[in-house]
């Protein structure tokens, strides 16, 4: 039986124990009072039916690779099974490939064929165990609903206590991403600095994370000093927010305090659009179009810029975050009483002074916050550095060097091929960790700033 | 009297006098508030005349009209119809052949490579597939139109700087002197390429199309609805209409909060670590990118399904609780029906936002080169996005229009996703 018509099998015996749950309540209301009304009891009964269905699927989701695997593993020759753990991992890679029908590019031992075929019996008799006994132990379950369904069985409570569990276990699932983000992150980075003193990761001055394999090897230190690519991520945001703060904030002041409704109809969408076009794309524009532009113009100035150059990137990058910090600014400037505006012109002041003296003062901290709300963004940017920016660490505030940053880095080290017990992918998962933690913190203040200051005026 | 009046006159000279540098002040003020509109309408415009610029040749391509005669005995010399001796044949003679009849005195080894070239390396596997589709055929001439080379398609479309020297350019002077000649004679046109929405990634531009990336952005978008949604929706219903005021419900909303600003890449180390490492699901599918696109877009969901519920009006639930429903009754079957447009449009603009994203699936091996068109969201494929990014670090000249076009067909679905979204609003939405 295959994986969907088994599903399709489990759908139309849900709905038979929805449509009998419901018949029986139906026919019991024609002589006696019933506690809900029938379709409570057609629930009853599909909750009944699918709980231990679906709980045995997936316990078989998680755990019968696992339990074949090792089926497998023993009944594999002793000289094969006392092999390495990432020996036997290759090993058991080319079984299952070979059992999937796949080429398999030279069969390593004798018996290979037939732990091939092992693998697939195995795997064919969990799933038959699986199938057969989710649908038998469904219909036991749902018989025995369906006989203590009467007139006093308080259907609706049961199915609505049981719709509150699921609203609020998906309500938690936020904590359990939250946890499942810190755990793999932190369980890798624990790894790392087993290896690499902490010290030497936030405090070292090179990276070079190309480990040498043998001894004589040139240019493969295996230097993990996160300092340049920390230096390198600050100046690239330095220098976006330099573009996105002041254009941003003063997008935000004209829309809320002197534009005509018309500009504001044409610029607000401007705004959404972009904030709407994905990041690569604009990595596309800032390596393809602006990058050598800034680097042409360099050179009729007779300067040398590197193509690669920060500025190029945090450019781009600023008008990313415009929309941002001005949506965020324009929140927090008319959310300043009116009545303090009009103080302000009372006594005689013209509106730039009201919006330089008055209303930007008493904006300040949520005008802040949306700041530091755009800095975790351009930190945690990975697409526009990805394609525009540097992949050497250069220790260099210089805004024309190329420089690069934390999440080319982590790109770099994890795409392509990896093992994971080497210092390198795990210095992915500490970088990870920092940045993490970072925006953690920045987004953490931000909103809190951004709520004091809401309830301060409200 | 008197002198306060002389006070009072002095203040307004005072006044007067720094009134010309305030008004100049107002205006420079908002100058800067025009000029910062300005810079941001001026860079879209750059930008999009850029991208549209860059990209809207690789929506036609050079083909050549030529004749090929499916000669019997190279394709079936024994005349067997055996299929798997038709499969093997020659077919790049046939195809060189035939381009030797334009130009009959190409003689050197170089010059037979040069000619070879001028035509896209598809094409003898486009005709190996013709003859085995319809053995009649052999023996016959073939009249077709096939693909130039990526490289002359360029030099066609100006691409390439004939000034250069012949060494430095990715196409000979020969081939610069038989196209013009092929040009002149009106063989050569520019065609609709429909290769670009009908393939999978390819090593040569001419043969590559975004139809395997859109259909794994699709799978995946697919399996982050079906997730985010419905445990989004279910969240926030739990959050505005059920949850208690206590430290647990402040820690889910803090929560949500945090997630909703954690950088993408993070979720990609999520995806890896967790789905890939630990539960052994397989690199580059679409089942893991949606998983990860899920968890990204969960936040976003919960956040504007919050809002929806917010905007139904109180006396709707007065009214329901007051005929005597419970209260997951109330909500299901009154409060919630009247939020779901709401909340769908909501949705649908973070899944907008999730068909753009590119950085998590980096993480999870989806950069990976993938010519086949996933059937299933367990078979390895490309996104969208990625396939952009992949196409952007291409070196060859030929994929430099074809990223743009990439790019314009990703804007293309974000503009018609927003726009569903906009409408599903426009009509739905009712104002209490």
């Amino acid at each position: 039986m295959s994986f969907s018509f088994f599903l399709l099998v489990l759908i139309i015996l849900g709905l038979g124990s929805y449509y009998f749950g419901k018949s029986k309540a139906l026919a019991l209301k024609q002589n006696d009072v019933v506690h809900s009304l029938p379709k409570y009891y057609g629930y009853y009964a599909l909750v009944w039916f699918a709980t231990p269905a679906l709980i045995i699927v997936s316990l078989w989701l998680i755990f019968s690779e696992g339990i074949v695997t090792n089926q497998v593993i023993s009944s594999l020759p002793d000289n094969i099974k006392t092999l390495p753990t990432n020996e036997l991992t290759l090993i058991l890679n080319d079984i299952k490939n070979k059992a999937a029908g796949n080429l398999v590019a030279g069969e390593s031992f004798i018996g290979f064929e037939l732990a091939a075929e092992t693998y697939n019996s195995y795997s064919k008799i969990a799933e038959n165990i699986i199938i057969y006994s989710s649908i038998v132990l469904g219909l036991i379950s749902f018989i025995f609903a369906y006989i203590s369904i009467s007139g006093k069985l308080r259907a609706r409570n049961r199915i609505e206590s049981i719709v509150s569990k699921i609203l609020l276990v998906s309500a938690s699932i936020a904590i359990f991403a939250t946890a499942g983000i810190l755990l793999s992150v932190l369980f890798e980075a624990i790894r790392f600095f087993q290896i690499i003193s902490f010290d030497d990761f936030i405090f070292g001055l090179t990276w070079s994370p190309q480990m040498a394999i043998r001894d004589d090897q040139v240019g493969s230190s295996g230097l993990f000093g996160a300092i340049p690519l920390f230096l390198g991520t600050g100046l690239i945001s330095l220098i976006s927010l330099t573009v996105a703060v002041p254009v941003g904030l003063m997008t935000a002041i004209y829309l809320s305090e002197y534009a005509p409704s018309r500009v504001r109809a044409v610029t607000k969408p401007m705004l959404e659009v972009l904030s709407g076009i994905p990041t690569v794309v604009y990595g596309f524009f800032a390596a393809i179009t602006l990058a050598p532009f800034i680097r042409d113009f360099g050179e009729t100035l007779g300067m040398n810029i590197a193509s690669e150059s920060a500025l190029g990137v945090g450019l781009v990058m600023g008008i990313m975050i415009i929309p941002l910090v001005s949506s965020l600014s324009d929140d927090v400037i008319s959310a300043v009483p009116q009545a303090m505006r009009e103080g302000s012109y009372g006594l005689g002041a013209t509106k730039s002074e009201t919006i330089k003296r008055v209303i930007i003062p008493a904006a300040l901290p949520g005008i802040v916050g949306g700041i530091l709300l755009a800095a975790s963004r351009a930190i945690g940017e990975t697409m526009i550095v990805v394609m525009a920016a540097g992949l050497s660490a250069r220790l260099s505030i210089n805004p024309l060097d190329a420089v690069t940053t934390v999440t080319v880095q982590i790109v770099t080290l994890l795409v392509g091929d990896q093992e994971f017990d080497s210092p390198k992918t795990l210095a992915a998962f500490a970088l990870g960790l920092t940045l993490f933690v970072v925006t953690l913190i920045l987004n953490f203040y931000a909103l809190r700033i951004v709520r004091k200051y809401r309830e301060q005026y409200e | 009297m008197s002198n306060s009046s002389s006070n009072s006159s002095s203040i307004t000279e005072i006044v007067n006098k720094g009134l010309k540098k305030r008004y100049r002040s107002e205006f420079m003020f908002r100058l800067y508030g025009i000029t910062s509109i300005l810079f941001a309408a001026a860079f879209l415009i750059v930008f999009f005349s850029s991208i549209i610029d860059k990209g809207y040749s690789a929506f036609t391509q050079g083909e050549l009209n030529i004749s090929i005669y499916l000669d019997p005995e190279i394709i079936d010399p024994d005349n067997t119809r055996d299929e798997e001796e038709i499969r093997y044949a020659n077919y790049d003679k046939l195809v060189f052949d035939s381009l030797k009849n334009f130009f009959p005195s190409v003689s050197s080894r170089k010059e037979r490579k040069e000619l070879k070239a001028l035509v896209s390396n598809g094409t003898s596997l486009r005709i190996q597939s013709l003859v085995l589709d319809d053995m009649s055929l052999i023996g016959k001439t073939l009249d077709l139109s096939v693909k130039l080379d990526s490289d002359i398609d360029m030099f066609l479309k100006g691409n390439v700087d004939i000034t250069l020297d012949e060494s430095q350019r990715r196409i000979s002077d020969n081939q610069v002197k038989w196209t013009n000649e092929l040009k002149t004679k009106g063989l050569i046109s520019q065609k609709f390429n429909s290769t670009l929405f009908s393939a999978g990634d390819s090593r040569e531009p001419e043969q590559a199309g975004v139809l395997g990336a859109l259909i794994g952005s699709f799978f995946m978008l697919l399996i982050t609805f079906i997730v985010a949604f419905p445990l989004g929706v279910a969240a926030a219903i739990y959050l505005e209409e059920f949850a208690p005021k206590n430290k647990f419900t402040d820690f889910v909303e803090v929560n949500i909060n945090n997630l909703a600003a954690v950088p993408s890449i993070i979720y990609g180390l999520l995806g890896l670590a967790v789905f890939i490492n630990f539960f052994g699901m397989p690199r580059s599918a679409p089942l893991v990118g949606g998983l990860v696109l899920a968890l990204m877009t969960f936040p976003v969901i919960i956040i504007a399904s919050r809002a929806a519920l917010q905007s139904v009006p109180p006396s709707i639930t007065d009214a329901a609780l007051g005929v005597g429903a419970s209260k997951i009754q109330t909500v299901f079957d009154h409060v919630f029906p009247l939020a779901l447009p709401g909340m769908l449009t909501g949705s649908i603009i973070g899944m907008a936002r999730a068909l753009g994203e590119s950085a998590p699936l980096l993480m999870i091996g989806m950069v990976a080169f993938v010519v086949d068109i996933p059937s299933t969201p367990l078979d390895a494929s490309a996104a969208l996005p990625v396939q952009v990014y992949l196409w952007a670090d291409a070196p060859e000249r030929g994929f430099v229009e074809r990223t743009s076009a990439a790019i314009l067909v990703l804007l293309f679905f974000l503009l018609v996703m927003n726009s569903t979204a906009i409408w599903l609003r426009n009509k739905f939405e009712i104002k209490w």
